[in-house]
């Protein structure tokens, strides 16, 4: 177990050094600078930019000074925004873009559970078909679709929730009730199909037999068990809500890490674009490393060990 | 006690009691006959040929196109001309639509196209040569699979720029890894199996093994997860063009027409619905195909 972990361990950090090195080479590939598109600098100007931002450097050493920066999370002054380093904007944005997206997760899982279980219980009824009709108009539309719509008719309409902006609880409402729809579908989807391929298993007959109540059947008995696959879906469903952010925040105008990150490829500035990308990574590389790691919690058959083969 | 040689005389074989009297069903057959029993899976193929019709023969009946502005009809409502109005600059809805289908389907088969080649090849390779190049090669994968595909999808797209060409070359090699994935795991586990195993004590040559009973078995599973990839990639398009990394105009494709008509949905809400509307068709037919392909290749499946 500790070998396995401090394995893994070493792997993710192997593996954000690696998007880190591509990051930095891929954002230095783009032709022209961040202050080339601009308007025509005057050649003093120029170099002193050049200077201020070390990009006479020769490359390898601005290579490893990022690096040396990042190794203690300094990802360096931004292109754009006059004295505030990419720090500043992450430590800014990070609190609302996880607040946004730890509340869409707990709604996803709430919500994308329940309607999953009712639609297995309730199979082919209508409550079945009402759940498996929403679960497919959020799989079938695109984010910037419902955060629109949401946004005109439930907000400018219809007046019940502000349509845009950051700081009332009010105008939480509608970013995470749109970055959620996707993710609550994809959940019921899996609840639903594993719901019902447990309900359908001896033990489950048995505990009927027992006489015991539904309810326990259900939470003790069945969703115990139903809930295992939907562990496979918590990576991508976190990079989902990390990424699916970017468009919410933009379209509701939050200025969290995703408006940052949309904003900052509109404007080349690279180190914002390689300082979210190298976080969301490493978030992501986490995450994905407390999922094994669940799951073994979870299901005691699934043993934490280098894997072979598939 | 023994027994003279000649009591031993051969049997005269009047039959053969081990022959297969039914024409035996391919995998194919098979997959066909219950693909056409799944009324979604069914649903779904109609739907994207009429799409598919709409987007392609379409064109030819209207007396518009993508691309000329009409600033004397800017903005209109649904009307017998223009049956789903025109946008900001005068264009009609309806056609530009047609045209944005084409870019779209487009879209999501050649980026499938690309990464089914590059994914059948790396996974190929993977899990029929194995030992440690196979270890290096999904290391690789791993490193790829743990940064979002977003994430890297808009990456690419910065350095390379927007625009049809590179949306078609960046979604190829985005898939790729899921693709290269389910070869690999596919040809590693039949490998081992005993249908391999009795070709092989029958004789069977290697390439034989490989293209006679290997790969048809993974073509099965190979198709429904391009089935799959298509409307993801789609998706991913509309999404790319929502942040202005997509097609470039005047070339439109559906996510395009829905991200331009977020600007005039107080009143024009037809320019973002329609289109909207068309990528959501598109996704569920799509969908259903794949998971009716799925249920019909899904030896488990079978009663």
């Amino acid at each position: 177990m500790v070998r396995y972990l401090l394995g893994r361990i070493l792997a993710a950090i192997l593996v954000i050094w690696l998007v880190i090195t591509l990051t930095f080479f891929l954002m230095h590939a783009i032709p022209g600078g961040p202050f080339a598109s601009d308007k025509i600098l005057l050649p003093q100007v120029q170099a002193n930019i050049n200077a201020r931002y070390h990009l006479n450097d020769p490359l390898f050493k601005q290579y490893t000074d990022y690096l040396k920066n990042a190794a203690h999370f300094d990802f360096g002054p931004t292109f754009r925004y006059q004295g505030r380093s990419v720090n500043d904007i992450i430590k800014e944005g990070l609190p609302r873009t996880a607040a946004i997206g730890s509340m869409a997760t707990i709604l996803a899982l709430i919500c994308g559970t329940f309607l999953g279980i009712i639609a297995a219980l309730r199979q082919n009824k209508t409550a079945d078909y009402v759940a498996t009709f929403l679960a497919t108009i959020g799989i079938s539309v695109p984010s910037f679709v419902i955060a629109t719509l949401l946004q005109y008719y439930v907000g400018f309409k219809l007046h019940l929730f502000p349509p845009i902006g950051w700081g009332d609880p009010n105008q939480l409402v509608m970013p995470v009730l749109a970055l959620s729809a996707y993710p609550v579908a994809q959940i019921t989807r899996l609840t639903r199909t594993s719901m019902l391929d447990v309900l359908h298993q001896d033990y489950i007959r048995t505990a009927k037999a027992k006489g015991l109540p539904g309810y326990i059947i259900v939470f003790r008995h069945a969703l115990k068990n139903a809930i295992i696959p939907l562990l496979t879906f918590m990576g991508p469903f976190f990079a989902y809500i990390l990424c699916g952010n970017f468009v919410i925040e933009y379209i509701f105008n939050i200025p969290g890490i995703g408006q940052y990150f949309v904003t900052s490829i509109t404007n080349r500035d690279y180190p914002v674009i390689m300082g979210t990308t190298i976080l969301v990574a490493t978030l992501m590389v986490t995450f994905n490393l407390l999922v094994d790691i669940a799951y073994t919690l979870v299901d005691p058959r699934i043993k934490l060990t280098d894997q072979k083969g598939v | 006690m023994s027994l003279p040689l000649d009591s031993f005389t051969p049997l005269q074989r009047t039959q053969k009691t081990d022959a297969i009297n039914r024409p035996s069903t391919t995998l194919w057959q098979d997959a066909r006959r219950r693909f056409k029993k799944n009324p979604l899976a069914m649903g779904g193929l109609i739907v994207l040929i009429l799409i598919c019709l709409f987007g392609f023969v379409g064109p030819f009946f209207s007396h518009f196109n993508y691309y000329s502005n009409d600033l004397s009809h800017t903005l209109n409502p649904p009307s017998w001309v223009h049956p789903f109005g025109t946008d900001e600059l005068g264009r009609d809805i309806l056609t530009r639509a047609m045209y944005g289908t084409q870019i779209s389907l487009a879209i999501g088969f050649g980026s499938v196209l690309i990464n089914l080649t590059i994914g059948i090849i790396y996974g190929g390779i993977s899990g029929y040569v194995g030992g440690r190049i196979d270890n290096l090669m999904q290391r690789f994968i791993d490193i790829i699979f743990s940064v979002p595909d977003m994430l890297y999808v808009i990456l690419l797209m910065v350095l390379l720029g927007s625009g049809l060409r590179n949306i078609f070359i960046v979604l190829g090699i985005e898939y790729w890894v899921t693709m290269a994935r389910i070869v690999r795991g596919q040809i590693l586990t039949m490998r081992e199996q005993e249908f391999v195993l009795a070709a092989r004590t029958l004789g069977a040559s290697t390439p034989r093994i490989l293209f006679k009973h290997l790969l048809p078995n993974t073509v099965g599973q190979i198709i429904v997860v391009s089935a799959l990839q298509i409307p993801a990639a789609i998706f991913m398009e509309a999404f790319l063009s929502f942040i202005g990394l997509g097609v470039q105009p005047p070339l439109v494709s559906l996510g395009y027409m829905a991200a331009e008509g977020r600007g005039n949905i107080p009143g024009y809400a037809f320019a973002l619905i329609f289109p909207a509307a068309l990528i959501a068709i598109l996704m569920l037919a799509f969908n259903f195909i794949g998971d009716g392909l799925r249920d019909a290749f899904d030896p488990k499946m079978r009663k």
